[in-house]
């Protein structure tokens, strides 16, 4: 075994020859694969990988740009910005513990975040905070800025988590005196920092505060819809209101610093690399008259309401669709979004406290039936298909058995003969239920196309998020609530059988599903049953009247202006759409509603009774929807001045008002005689039932 | 006897190594040291880790050409000794050995720290190559082929405990020995069936039986590959990096302006991705100039294989250019993000002073191997051209 075999060969034999081409084959193919592998990586797929390499190095770490101004007409300023302190902490000061904690926590709720909406389980919740030295550290701060330190241990960990490289955020708008004292005693407070930042603020308070809106951080939900494509995280974006409607003039563009950082997240100087500067959001002037809208506002929410019930006003130029004055009562301070909103605050916004929702715009989110308000609607459509003239006259005796029961005027107060305009001066129910009808049998659905004609029954398509759009009752539309009520009764297998009493108790409440009947629309008629409609759709209305068939498209939004005042565009708006309305009907439907407001013998002639009628005629109309006891009655008025100059059209509500003549009228008299300049004194509650 | 051949062969053929083959490790060499010099220029140690490397190539390559002068048939006779010393490895480094990374691997010398099993690889190829030379008369029994392996297998499993790359070389080594020796067909399906099953059961069968074969730290660096994530610390990370580095380097690199070495989000450049590092810093020209040198090193390996003047010179080649080329593959695959990471060395150009002279002593025996051969061809009066 020792003794060598020779292990001469033959120079090559053909078994290791064909083995040699083996091994090198084998050595050809995978050089091929690595060759081939490396140009697809280097040569084909080279720029993605240079922008990755670049993605990894640089961080970029945003300068928030002010968000642009909101004016009033006249350049009067509603939202501005104010800078407020910021106190933040340095995350490269934290320990690797806290920064390790926050990576964690961030997989997990990310993971939590991708799964679908109604799986993701329970909110993950942030670990304590890691080590005892840091508890020290939050607690001290915490005691300045009255925090609990895990307010702040919870603050800095999802500020790591959204922007790892950016200072964490622990309070914003500190006063000057906590301030003063963190920057004299920065050791102290190590690592924490104070930068500027801006808040909206509001000069006019209350003012307007529904249809401003607000902005806060966006969510990252938001990130990925159309129309914040290129919004960086953390930017302050428009939620609601006009700061959502024009979010992308006011947004502005962030600034960017730039900073290279190493693997492990240590910043390496590189001079290549350049800031950019922030850009200020455009101005954003609006049509509201600053001045109106106040006074309008402390109208409704003055001794003119005396439960202080909760209402809306919208006064437009009928001309063109410009809102002079829009709001709600009650109402908030807009500024309450600036700060951390507490779960009790926010509750009381939304009405989930038991209380009204001062968040609800009533001016165009509240549904309600628009009641005798509604009458000039219905006349126009009865002219129009020769139900009656202007002529026609009409026996009100105060009651009448209507379709199937007897319907009585306010108060069961008889007219005697009345004509179309004397019945709306008066507010005639029986007029309107005998033209109600009529309607129905000869003529089918005329009121309620044009009532959709003159901007009821769908959105008027204002420039603000969460408009209703009213409904009009009809055949198709009962028929499809009859619907949803049967499907619904189906899944809870209730009964679906036609029964009004146990409708109400049994029922899903959608509908006691019985078919849409002549009194129905003698109902609809006057305003009252199943109709809704907003003060924004009746102002839109009643604008349609006054122009003489112009149904214009509402709009608070003027022009967008240069942070100093330059015109950059005016904003584009639907043209608006004409109704051909015959001209003799047009003159006796305002000839009822101007003695609606200017005789004593009309509904809100009281009302009005010191008014200049010469120099500013005024065509109104009270309204009163009836509600079941104990709830009060809804009082409305909507009326116009065809001033040449300055035209103008008002609507109001108030809930549980009474009467129209005694709550909404004297509201709206308030606005138009601030708007002509009159003396505020002579409106005076009106008792007219109607 | 072969001083007094080569003093016969003409002046022309009396070059005494393979000049390409030297070309190919020289050009490695040189791409090494200057990588090494530019790499993580932040941390301030790149220019004396790339001296330390000139050091390592300085020693390895004196070694080299000692033993390419030295006629490597004589190594035959001391198979027993080396194959002693494969184990003699072994156990100093599991009695002395300093743990890197978890694992015992290196002995801690005063200068620098000795990584026995990259050594021993050589070794195993002297010693395996011998027993099979011994046996050269039976290659085709199912016995010569079993002892081999056991031969091999034996070490391999006990590298493979704490390295599993390193235990994988000596395992391609046994195939290559095995296969070049001319072990039959059908043992050799045999012993590749048998690989690949083992294989299966460690990664799949293994950890749903709950057997621990591998920790789940090794089987994730195995399998993360497949599925690269972007997790910072993990295997995935790392190959994405790697892949990023690669890809951004473009046509012609970044020169200077290269971020992923510098900056750091290459781990390991040094060792596990230089390949990487080069990539981005010098480009697909660069690169593709360091794998041409690797496939010039190969195909001579392979020429230098067909030149052997006895069974056990190609034996020895034939173990070595497998040797190379699964190093060179798998470490630049990883690289590249199409094999797992396993910490095999890319011969010459990681960092590291085990790897470097255990890899300049193969190509020092290829040399020798060569030398031999031509000096066998002259003497029998058949000159072969190069």
């Amino acid at each position: 075994m020792m003794e060598p075999v020779s292990d001469r060969r033959p120079p090559i034999t053909p078994q290791l020859a064909l083995r040699v081409a083996i091994l090198g084959a084998v050595a050809l193919g995978l050089f091929a694969i690595v060759f081939f592998r490396l140009w697809y990586l280097q040569v084909l797929s080279g720029d993605q990988y240079l922008a990755e390499a670049n993605s990894n190095r640089v961080r970029t770490i945003p300068i928030q740009a002010p968000r642009g101004k909101i004016v009033d007409r006249n350049g009067k300023l509603i939202v501005v910005n104010k800078r407020a302190a910021v106190i933040e902490i340095d995350p490269s000061k934290l320990p690797q513990a806290e920064r390790d904690l926050a990576a964690a926590w961030g997989q997990r709720a990310g993971k939590r975040e991708a799964r679908p909406e109604g799986h993701k389980g329970e909110p993950v919740p942030i670990p304590p905070i890691p080590t005892a030295a840091l508890r020290e550290r939050y607690a001290g701060l915490g005691r300045v800025l009255d925090l609990q330190p895990n307010t702040i241990h919870r603050r800095v960990v999802r500020s790591l988590v959204l922007l790892p490289y950016a200072s964490a955020r622990v309070k914003t708008d500190v006063p000057a005196a906590v301030l003063s004292y963190i920057r004299e005693r920065p050791e102290r407070f190590p690592g924490v920092d104070v930068d500027q930042t801006f808040l909206r603020d509001y000069p006019g308070g209350r003012l307007a505060a529904q249809i401003l809106g607000y902005a806060r951080e966006v969510s990252p939900a938001e990130l990925k819809e159309k129309r914040f494509r290129g919004v960086g995280r953390g930017t302050i974006v428009g939620k609601d209101g006009l700061e959502r409607t024009y979010d992308k003039y006011l947004r502005g563009q962030d600034g960017a610093r730039r900073v290279q950082v190493d693997a492990n997240g240590r910043p390496v100087v590189n001079k290549l690399l350049k800031d950019t500067r922030p850009v200020s959001g455009q101005r954003l002037r609006l049509s509201l008259d600053r001045g109106l809208e106040r006074s309008a506002q402390a109208a409704i929410a003055g001794p003119l309401n005396p439960g202080s019930n909760p209402g809306a006003f919208v006064a437009l130029d009928p001309r063109n669709g410009e809102v002079l004055a829009i709001g709600s009562h009650p109402t908030f301070d807009p500024a309450i979004f600036t700060k951390v909103l507490t779960d009790a605050r926010y509750k009381a916004l939304v009405g989930a406290d038991g209380g009204p929702a001062p968040l609800t715009n009533r001016a165009i989110s509240g549904a309600y039936p628009s009641a005798s308000t509604f009458k000039p609607i219905s006349a126009l459509a009865g002219l129009d298909k020769g139900i009656v003239t202007p002529q026609t006259i009409v026996n009100d005796t105060g009651c009448a058995m209507i379709a199937d029961k007897e319907r009585c005027n306010a108060k069961e107060e008889a007219y005697g003969p009345v004509d179309l305009t004397r019945a709306i001066q008066v507010s005639s129910d029986i007029y309107f239920y005998r033209l109600g009808l009529s309607t129905f049998l000869r003529s089918g659905e005329a009121i309620q196309s044009w009532a959709r004609k003159l901007g009821l029954d769908h959105r008027t398509g204002i420039d603000l998020p969460g408009e209703f759009g009213g409904v009009i009752p009809g055949k198709k539309w009962r028929t499809d609530i009859n619907a949803a009520e049967r499907d619904c009764r189906k899944k809870k297998k209730i009964s679906t059988t036609t029964d009004v009493f146990r409708a109400a108790s049994q029922g899903c409440g959608l509908s006691d599903l019985r078919a849409f009947s002549e009194g129905d629309n003698a109902s609809l008629a006057t305003g009252q049953g199943d109709v809704q409609a907003t003060p924004l759709q009746m102002a839109v209305a009643y604008g349609a009247i006054a122009n003489g068939g112009k149904v214009v498209t509402p709009h608070l939004g003027l022009e967008i202006e240069s942070p100093s005042g330059e015109l950059v565009q005016r904003i584009e708006r639907d043209p608006a759409r004409t109704v051909d309305i015959d001209e003799g009907h047009l003159r006796a439907v305002r000839e009822g509603l101007r003695l609606a407001a200017s005789t004593p013998e009309g509904t809100s002639g009281a009302v009005f009774a010191g008014w200049d009628h010469a120099r500013y005629p005024i065509y109104g109309k009270t309204g009163t929807a009836e509600h079941p006891p104990p709830t009060r009655d809804q009082s409305w008025y909507v009326a116009y001045v065809p001033d040449p100059k300055r035209p103008i059209v008002v609507a109001v509500t108030v809930e549980e008002g009474g009467f129209g003549a005694a709550v909404a009228a004297p509201i709206a008299c308030r606005i138009l005689a601030k708007y002509y300049r009159q003396d505020t004194s002579s409106c005076t509650a009106g008792t007219a039932p109607q | 006897m072969n001083e007094p051949a080569a003093s016969r062969v003409p002046a022309g053929l009396r070059m005494p190594f393979d000049p390409l083959l030297a070309l190919a490790a020289l050009g490695l060499m040189i791409a090494s040291v200057v990588s090494l010099n530019a790499s993580t220029g932040a941390s301030g140690d790149a220019h004396q880790t790339a001296v330390r490397q000139a050091v390592f190539f300085a020693v390895g390559s004196v070694l080299a050409i000692i033993v390419s002068r030295v006629d490597y048939s004589r190594l035959r006779e001391l198979k027993y000794g080396l194959y002693g010393l494969i184990f003699a490895g072994i156990a100093l480094v599991a009695v002395f050995g300093g743990v890197t990374k978890g694992q015992r691997r290196a002995l801690q010398l005063p200068f620098f720290e000795v990584q026995a099993s990259e050594l021993s690889k050589v070794l195993l190829i002297l010693a395996l190559a011998a027993f099979a030379v011994d046996r050269a008369r039976g290659l085709g029994e199912r016995d010569t082929t079993a002892r081999l392996v056991l031969v091999a297998m034996v070490p391999a499993i006990f590298i493979m405990a704490s390295d599993l790359g390193t235990g994988l070389v000596y395992i391609v080594i046994m195939f290559a020995v095995l296969f070049v020796a001319g072990v039959s067909w059908r043992h050799f399906a045999g012993l590749v069936a048998l690989g690949a099953i083992s294989i299966a059961l460690v990664l799949t069968a293994a950890p749903a039986m709950g057997v621990t074969v591998l920790t789940s730290e090794q089987s994730e660096r195995l399998t993360s590959f497949l599925n690269p994530s972007d997790k910072a610390g993990d295997a995935g990370y790392q190959q994405n990096q790697s892949r990023i580095a690669i890809g951004a380097g473009q046509k012609t690199g970044r020169g200077d302006r290269a971020t992923q070495g510098p900056l750091k989000f290459l781990p390991e450049q040094r060792t596990d991705f230089p390949f990487a590092a080069i990539a981005e810093r010098w480009g697909f020209a660069g690169a593709g100039l360091v794998l041409s040198l690797y496939a010039l090193l190969i195909w001579r390996g392979l020429r230098i294989l067909t030149v052997a003047k006895n069974l056990y010179g190609a034996l020895i080649a034939g173990g070595i250019v497998a040797m190379l080329l699964f190093q060179v593959f798998i470490n630049v695959g990883m690289n590249v993000g199409i094999m797992p990471i396993t910490g095999i060395p890319l011969p010459l150009l990681s960092y590291g002073g085990s790897s470097v002279i255990s890899t300049l002593l193969a190509i020092g025996l290829l040399q020798s191997i060569h030398a031999q051969g031509r000096v066998a061809a002259v003497s029998k009066g058949r000159g072969r051209t190069l």
